[in-house]
């Protein structure tokens, strides 16, 4: 138990300030590995609610994918810039009130919540269980993300297509 | 840890993830603080699905992240678009609509 209080905490403590580096760092290039860093610490947390495939799924897509992408997107956006602006608009303070006030809205919600006890998985494979149940009984919604993505894939490549 | 612990933490990464959505300028910027929060938002389902015994949540999270994924290559697509055709990336100089 308390091995998985220290994780919790080591995870928190790694995902909420790297979150915090993404939304303050100066350079974009940095927001972007701090995001990397941010996603694998939500892998963590994952890992501790024994979800290992959803974890897992986090790194290869996340950390690996969209970093990537993103990467390459700023490369492309950045060469032309030649003046580094800065990165913050005038809505700072602004910016630190709402997001304030939404978190203490949310958080009056949460308190108000009931406890609920975290059941005992014993030997239940949680992988097996979203396998089978993503090809039974969600099998529609699976088909309607394949199509979805390849939509996805045809519209970026038709935005970002090279100029005539 | 209890469920509470978890949901404080989706909260904080949430309202990081608005504020950035709030205060950057580039739009690539913006487009990681809506990942942020997309990614607090995984993290209640999972929690709320592992304390409740149910694997729908986690299928759920399943979904959101494919659909993220194709969320964050049409946006870069468009930066990329408005980039060639406005030579910026900069949210606020995009104001075309502005009579």
């Amino acid at each position: 138990m308390t091995l998985e209080v220290f994780a919790f905490w080591a995870f928190a403590v790694v995902l909420v300030g790297s979150a915090l580096a993404v939304v303050l760092s100066k350079n974009l290039f940095h927001s972007v590995l701090w995001l990397a860093l941010a996603l694998t610490g939500t892998a963590g947390v994952f890992l501790l609610l024994d979800a290992e495939f959803l974890a897992a799924v986090q790194i290869l897509l996340y950390a690996g994918g969209v970093v990537t992408v993103v990467v390459f997107a700023i490369v492309v956006t950045e060469r032309l810039v030649g003046t580094r602006l800065s990165q913050t608009n005038r809505h700072v303070v602004r910016g630190a009130v709402f997001a304030g006030t939404v978190l203490t809205l949310i958080i009056t919600w949460i308190r108000r919540a009931p406890h609920p006890v975290r059941p005992d998985l014993g030997d239940a494979d949680v992988t097996r269980a979203i396998g089978s149940t993503l090809l039974t009984q969600h099998v529609l919604a699976f088909e309607l993300l394949a199509v979805l993505l390849l939509v996805a894939m045809i519209g970026a490549s038709y935005y970002a297509r090279p100029e005539e | 840890m209890g469920l509470h612990a978890y949901l404080f933490l989706a909260a904080v990464v949430f309202s990081i993830g608005l504020f950035g959505v709030i205060t950057r300028r580039n739009t690539i910027g913006i487009l990681l603080g809506v990942e942020l929060m997309l990614n607090a938002v995984n993290i209640n389902l999972v929690a709320f699905s592992r304390f409740h015994g149910q694997t729908a949540g986690m299928i759920l999270t399943v979904f959101a992240i494919a659909i993220t994924v194709a969320e964050v290559a049409l946006g870069l697509a468009l930066v990329i678009l408005l980039f060639r055709t406005r030579r910026t990336a900069i949210a606020d100089q995009i104001d075309w609509l502005k009579g």
